[in-house]
């Protein structure tokens, strides 16, 4: 009870935070949106000569497109969430404030990474969203189900994603500059999530594999979701199964890194 | 009762350190692929206790080990050998425990959200700790009161001053009545007037609640309003305990007069122990030992000589320290 009240608080404390930055989030949509407008006409290209190419068509594979940009910030598919202010933390040794606290490392930072990532869905993923739904032809679900399904699905990308970060800034304690990590991760983000093309394209053994990663859970999952291309309960299953794992082992990291901490400065 | 049940100290003893060590493992690259691995021993077998309701002096140069022990005194440093408790919690087990009863304040770090109003932290800090209504809002009406908060509630705390921050920090760490408060640096970087305003507000906290302050500091002031009884450390070890009139007779430490004469004159014939180390035009430095007062040799001063101006220098802890090891080579 009491701890559900505490990390509501910081979860509400993470989505004021980025609501804070007005002009952040201006500059966020018009990216968002700039990079959709390419990557649409890239696909409307491909899909021109490849008709039903990874099982969609031209209006899917464009509402594909914009649930991407849609996606993109709130599930950190290119990194900026909570991770470069928890690395930071570590390298300068603020850390150990976050230590002392009654309150657990990875569950104050997940709450504070959902707060973040349900402003950034509505800050920054819905203007995108009804930019591309309304000067290009989209398919839509007409069943609030359907769009239920779907945000169930976008929550559980946004905590596996949150999962992947976590193993990433905890490197910190031992890299003491995570900046590498961090860069690797944000390329894997990037391709292995569907970002640049739908995993469904993707043939043979390495469309399997990339499907099968935690990351197409941060993008392919959901959308397949809403395009009616998968099963729900069973796209639940491998996410929340992805979740669980990637909790489990940073909590195990945690429980090293803070055996083992040396926490920075004096 | 849960204080110190299992006492090796008797009562009272609100803080037990006993042998404490701390060890870190460093490595250290020396060629291309050779690391060589090297121990310090940043805590060696530090011993000491602090009863409830005392304000202590905790201080030594940079690197003495300070803040290491205050790292373990809240248990997310463990210690590599001896014995810790406080209020009878061993700290890096039951660090959560031990986190409702004790307050922290690390001058050079925030507990406060950045980019959000003072106020957020505060109602963060309600639920974190699970303080009842009622006692938050006194608390906080107290600390807002007292530290002068009013104005910056709704201020996001990415636009305070250094000094405000530290104030806004102090009442972070006490919103939920810890028994024990330790202060890593509290004055560090303040100016005059906001190091009075910290310092009378630690002295009525003590004073009035009873709250058991351990204080780092590199500002001996600090030390001399505050503290009763002052530790030093370093190099890991603790190499005094007592009151701070104590260390200067330990570390025979001197206080500098400074003298501003009409004209040049030749040096200022000085009652011993008092006696001139420097004479610069007609501006001259006069030791005397820090226990004395600097009535009579200033009095003695302005009737014999043409005296313009005049300023007393404290000596700081640096040069109290390295006299105390001068004492020690040459006994």
């Amino acid at each position: 009870m009491g701890a559900g009240r505490l990390y509501a608080a910081v979860a509400a404390g993470g989505f004021r935070r980025y609501a804070t930055y007005r002009a952040a989030t201006a500059a966020g949509v018009f990216a968002n949106t700039v990079f959709g407008l390419i990557l649409v006409h890239t696909y409307l290209a491909l899909w021109d000569e490849r008709p039903q190419l990874g099982g969609y068509d031209q209006a899917q594979a464009v509402t594909y497109v914009w649930l991407g940009q849609a996606l993109l910030a709130a599930a950190a598919i290119g990194g900026g969430g909570f991770e470069d202010e928890l690395m930071e933390r570590i390298r300068t040794g603020d850390v150990a404030i976050d230590l002392y606290r009654p309150a657990d490392l990875q569950l104050w930072w997940l709450a504070a990474d959902l707060g973040r990532a349900a402003f950034q869905l509505l800050g920054r993923g819905v203007v995108p969203f009804a930019f591309g739904a309304l000067f290009f032809d989209v398919e839509l679900p007409s069943r609030p189900g359907v769009w239920a399904a779907f945000l169930v699905a976008v929550v559980l990308g946004m905590v596996v994603s949150f999962g992947i970060r976590y193993l990433v800034a905890l490197s910190a304690f031992w890299l003491i500059d995570g900046t590498g990590v961090a860069q690797m991760a944000w390329l894997a983000g990037f391709f292995c999530s569907g970002m640049l093309l739908p995993l469904n394209v993707f043939p043979g053994g390495l469309g399997e594999a990339v499907r099968a990663l935690p990351w197409s859970s941060l993008l392919q999952a959901p959308a397949d979701v809403l395009l009616g291309k998968a099963d729900a309960l069973g796209t639940f299953a491998f996410q929340a199964a992805w979740a669980v794992a990637l909790l489990a082992a940073g909590r195990l990291v945690q429980s090293a890194a803070t055996r083992r901490v040396v926490v920075q400065g004096g | 009762m849960d204080s110190a049940g299992d006492s090796a100290f008797g009562d009272g003893a609100f803080i037990e350190v006993d042998r404490v060590e701390k060890v870190f493992d460093v490595r250290r690259k020396t060629g291309f692929l050779k690391r060589e691995r090297r121990q310090v021993r940043a805590v060696d077998s530090i011993s000491f206790t602090v009863p409830r309701g005392e304000m202590v002096g905790y201080i030594g140069p940079n690197g003495a080990g300070k803040s290491t022990t205050i790292k373990m005194l809240t248990g997310i440093l463990t210690p590599s050998g001896g014995r810790l408790r406080v209020a009878g919690i061993d700290p890096s087990r039951e660090r959560s425990r031990l986190a409702h009863r004790i307050g922290v304040v690390f001058g050079q770090r925030t507990t406060l959200w950045w980019d959000l109003p003072l106020i957020d932290s505060y109602r963060l800090t309600h639920r974190m700790y699970r303080i009842p209504d009622a006692r938050y809002r006194a608390n906080l009406d107290r600390c807002v009161e007292l530290l002068e908060l009013g104005a910056l509630l709704d201020v996001p705390v990415r636009q305070l001053s250094l000094g405000q921050r530290m104030r806004g920090d102090i009442a972070a760490a006490l919103l939920h009545d810890p028994e024990v408060l330790y202060l890593d640096e509290p004055t560090i970087g303040l100016d005059v007037v906001s190091k009075a305003r910290v310092r009378a507000f630690l002295r009525d906290l003590n004073a009035e609640r009873g709250t058991t302050v351990l204080l780092t500091t590199h500002d001996l002031q600090d030390i001399e309003q505050l503290c009763s009884r002052v530790m030093v450390i370093d190099q890991g070890r603790l190499m005094y305990d007592g009151p701070l009139a104590g260390l200067h007779e330990a570390g025979e430490s001197e206080r500098t007069l400074v003298v501003d004469l009409e004209r040049e004159l030749p040096p200022i014939d000085a009652p011993a122990p008092a006696r001139v180390v420097r004479v610069e035009g007609p501006r001259q430095w006069l030791a005397f030992p820090a226990a004395q007062s600097a009535a009579p040799l200033v009095a003695r001063i302005a009737a014999e000589y043409p005296l313009v101006d005049l300023s007393v220098r404290e000596p700081d802890i640096e040069a109290v320290i390295a006299k105390m090891y001068e004492e020690r080579a040459t006994a």
